[in-house]
């Protein structure tokens, strides 16, 4: 099996880095970190909920709520991606539900991820399939996401993510609704990917099972820092 | 952090404030349109000199403070009844069984028009109308119809019954929107373990609340009922007639100086509006104070089954009182003989509507054109409107509820008149154009209403996703966000449709009888009183929302059929 990361020329081998980053909300600061994420590293960032986890990712990823105050920066190689939009940041995110877009079909959703760079229907289409051939899923192109299993939509989701040709990769609990069965495969599959596709990961949970699968540098937030 | 750039453009360019300007600045207009010439001051007519003459001529009309006290007062008991009935109901039932019964049955009354609801309630309750006839000659020993005045009394009583027909629906799904936001079941659990009712225990803590969130869309009411024109002129007293109709009738008139006279009264509407408000304050200060006394009391009704019960019925009567009466109307437009006290006609036939079909069509075609083009348009604003201070990305605030209620707390009858006049004085003639305009100003805030929440509801993390694809902001909103919001657009165009079909004033005066549409001739048909052409238009009126709301359920079901997810 061809791995369709191949299939897709992007930025690949730059490190993701995240210096002084600093999120306040009413003066009172919920987490500051630095952290250099190697390509192909996953970084775990750890904390109970409620400690600010998901609005680091919602900062690097560039959708962070106004009500927030952030300052430091993220840098991808050497590029600055701190003051641009969502859009241009190309970051892969997979969130604690799959989130397949309901009025596309499992294929659909595929498709709308594949760069534009990838031109031709036959070309994008044979992609798509083979992205879902790659995980299990061939013959599913047509299918409606609802109809899947959990974990079918999950992986649907991984390679919808990893096929958009992202930058780095941003997860946020994308176990934690899986049954325990379900976890360990699911998880194994999305460290295994990605590692393989030799993306800097950001990975932010409050289960310590996570963070040991993962293999990466661990940080932990969660205690009040000093703003 | 937002990207300096955006957060510049967004707030020279916020949504409110755009909002405020398509709404605010036409009614202002308008209300300067008749202030002026109120006092005489209208160049276009060659008249600039400032006088009080109007007012004079005003006060001199017979019977001018009967007309304006009885339209006063039918508004604030419309207004009063009408909270009470949909307050005690609330109060009574929420989150019980009957009370999704009820809903079922009364949500629909929403999207028939006025004018047809007054129609199906005056052929109930006259003399010769439906029920009469159930019990007639049984229980009455009427062989023919008494010589009632009604509808048309001069008490405005079915005004007010056909207005608060109409009335409770709105009331009750705006609060039923405002609903999840309190705390109903702890509450329930609480005051029911003090030994509350349902009914004085919603009271005593849910009902400031609920009141403070549907407190626009009660004034909005009472405007409404206290300037109404329409139904007036179907249900209302004649001779004198209330204010509105008079005033709809001075400025039909071709007389130029009619114009003068219609703006001084115009005027007055305005102040007559600013009594019913200030009224209406004064009576929600008194409610506060007895709300709070009897808090304090620590009185408890414990039995209330009776008060509940009389909520039930009178919730149920007006979906059911609607439904007869526009059944009746159907059975008259379809009616051969049909003498006193017959139930049924005695014989069916197709003749009134084969009759009315080349007199139908201009106006029908009229009709749906306007509220396709309305409806089409408020949604594309209300789309931009909300993309612009929606939740998306986390930009801006959301769409400020209140501006929206511009254009429905002033009276309809003073300020699109005055609109008229500057049309008038702005040398345009009456076309299409100006009268969707004029549409756009009350269908736009039903429209943003009703996509709103959804809008706001939409998990944001799917915009997320594709964003991080790389799509720009605009092919996310037409590749993710609208798909995804297909049925609550789509809901929201039926309900922009149903509003600009129900349109009578705005129509009439800025179309100024070169557009007609059927909402304008159904009204205009009230006075011949020929009952099997009334029935025609008035089911031809009220048919179209429901076709428009068909069609916005069915479309999601046809478009994604094989998308589970999209059809619920």
């Amino acid at each position: 099996m061809q791995d369709i990361a191949n299939a897709i020329p992007a930025t690949r081998s730059k490190s993701l880095m995240l210096s002084d980053v600093r999120i306040r909300l009413a003066a009172r600061t919920l987490l500051a970190l630095s952290a250099t994420v190697m390509p192909g590293e996953i970084l775990t960032v750890m904390g109970p909920s409620g400690s600010g986890k998901s609005t680091l990712l919602a900062f690097v990823g560039g959708f962070l709520d106004p009500a927030f105050e952030a300052s430091g920066q993220v840098v991808i190689g050497d590029e600055d991606l701190t003051g641009l939009a969502a859009n241009r940041r190309h970051a892969g995110i997979l969130f604690q539900d799959p989130l397949l877009f309901p009025h596309l079909s499992v294929g659909g959703n595929i498709l709308f991820a594949i760069p534009q760079t990838i031109r031709g229907r036959r070309a994008r289409r044979e992609l798509a399939e083979q992205a879902l051939d790659e995980v299990g899923l061939a013959g599913f192109f047509d299918r409606d996401p609802e109809t899947l299993s959990g974990g079918e939509k999950a992986r649907v989701a991984l390679q919808r993510v990893l096929i958009s040709a992202p930058r780095f990769l941003l997860l946020d609990e994308p176990f934690s609704k899986l049954d325990m069965a379900l976890r360990q495969q699911t998880r194994d599959l999305v460290f295994s990917k990605a590692r393989a596709s030799g993306l800097p990961a950001v990975l932010v949970t409050h289960d310590r099972a996570d963070a040991e699968a993962a293999g990466g540098p661990v940080i932990e937030i969660g205690r009040e820092v000093d703003g | 952090m937002a990207p300096p750039t955006e957060t510049g453009v967004r707030t020279l360019f916020d949504a409110n404030r755009l909002l405020v300007l398509i709404l605010g600045l036409p009614v202002l207009a308008g209300m300067a349109g008749i202030a002026l010439p109120a006092f005489g001051y209208l160049p276009a007519l060659g008249e600039s000199q400032f006088t009080l003459d109007h007012f004079a001529e005003l006060s001199g009309q017979p019977h001018i403070l009967r007309s304006t006290l009885t339209g006063l007062a039918a508004g604030l008991a419309t207004t009063s009844i009408s909270i009470a009935i949909v307050g005690t109901f609330l109060a009574g039932f929420a989150g019980t069984p009957v009370f999704s019964r009820i809903q079922h049955l009364v949500s629909p009354l929403l999207a028939v028009p006025h004018a047809a609801v007054a129609f199906a309630l005056a052929f109930l309750i006259a003399p010769s109308g439906l029920l009469l006839r159930l019990i007639s000659p049984e229980l009455t020993g009427f062989a023919r119809p008494p010589q009632w005045l009604v509808p048309n009394d001069p008490l405005a009583l079915s005004m007010i019954a056909g207005l608060v027909a109409k009335e409770i629906p709105f009331l009750f799904l705006v609060a039923l929107a405002a609903l999840p936001q309190l705390p109903l079941r702890q509450s329930r659990q609480l005051t029911a373990a003090l030994g509350h009712g349902h009914v004085s225990g919603f009271f005593v803590t849910l009902w400031p609340a609920l009141y403070r969130q549907i407190r626009l869309a009660v004034l909005a009411v009472l405007v409404y009922s206290v300037s109404v024109v329409d139904v007036a002129i179907i249900l209302g007293p004649q001779l004198p007639a209330t204010l509105p109709v008079r005033i709809a009738l001075w400025t039909a008139d071709h007389e130029l100086s009619a114009r003068f006279l219609a703006s001084a009264a115009a005027l007055l509407q305005l102040a007559v509006v600013a009594v019913a408000i200030a009224s209406w304050f004064l009576m929600e200060r008194l409610g506060k104070i007895a709300l709070a006394r009897m808090t304090a009391s620590g009185r408890r009704i414990r039995n209330d089954t009776l008060l509940r019960l009389a909520s039930a019925i009178a919730m149920a009567a007006t979906a059911v009182l609607t439904f007869l009466g526009l059944a009746a109307l159907g059975l008259w437009s379809i009616a051969g003989l049909w003498p006193f006290p017959n139930n049924v006609p005695t014989h069916f036939t197709p003749q009134t509507w084969l009759r009315s079909m080349p007199q139908l069509g201009p106006p029908l075609r009229t009709t749906v054109a306007l509220a396709i083009s309305a409806a089409s348009l408020a949604l594309l604003i209300a789309i931009m409107l909300l993309n612009r201070n929606g939740a998306a990305g986390g930009g801006g605030k959301a769409i400020a509820y209140k501006s929206l209620y511009l254009p429905l707390l002033l009276p309809e009858i003073s300020f699109v008149f005055g609109l008229k006049i500057l049309i008038i004085a702005a040398g345009f003639e009456p076309a299409f154009a100006t009268v969707l305009a004029a549409h756009l100003l009350f269908v736009l805030p039903y429209v943003l209403l009703s996509l709103s929440s959804p809008w706001r509801t939409l998990d944001p993390r799917f915009e997320r996703i594709a964003a991080g694809f790389g799509k720009s902001p605009l092919r996310i909103l037409i590749t993710v966000r609208l798909p995804m919001l297909l049925r609550a657009c789509l809901t929201a165009f039926a309900v922009g449709f149903s509003v600009s079909v129900s349109l009578y004033l705005p129509t009439l005066l800025i179309g100024a009888g070169r557009l007609t549409t059927i909402a304008t001739e159904s009204v205009a048909l009230a006075s011949g009183g020929d009952r099997r052409v009334i029935g025609v238009y008035a089911l031809v009126q009220a048919l179209l929302p429901f076709l428009a709301f068909l069609v916005a359920s069915l479309g999601p079901q046809l478009l994604f059929r094989n998308r589970r997810a999209m059809r619920t």
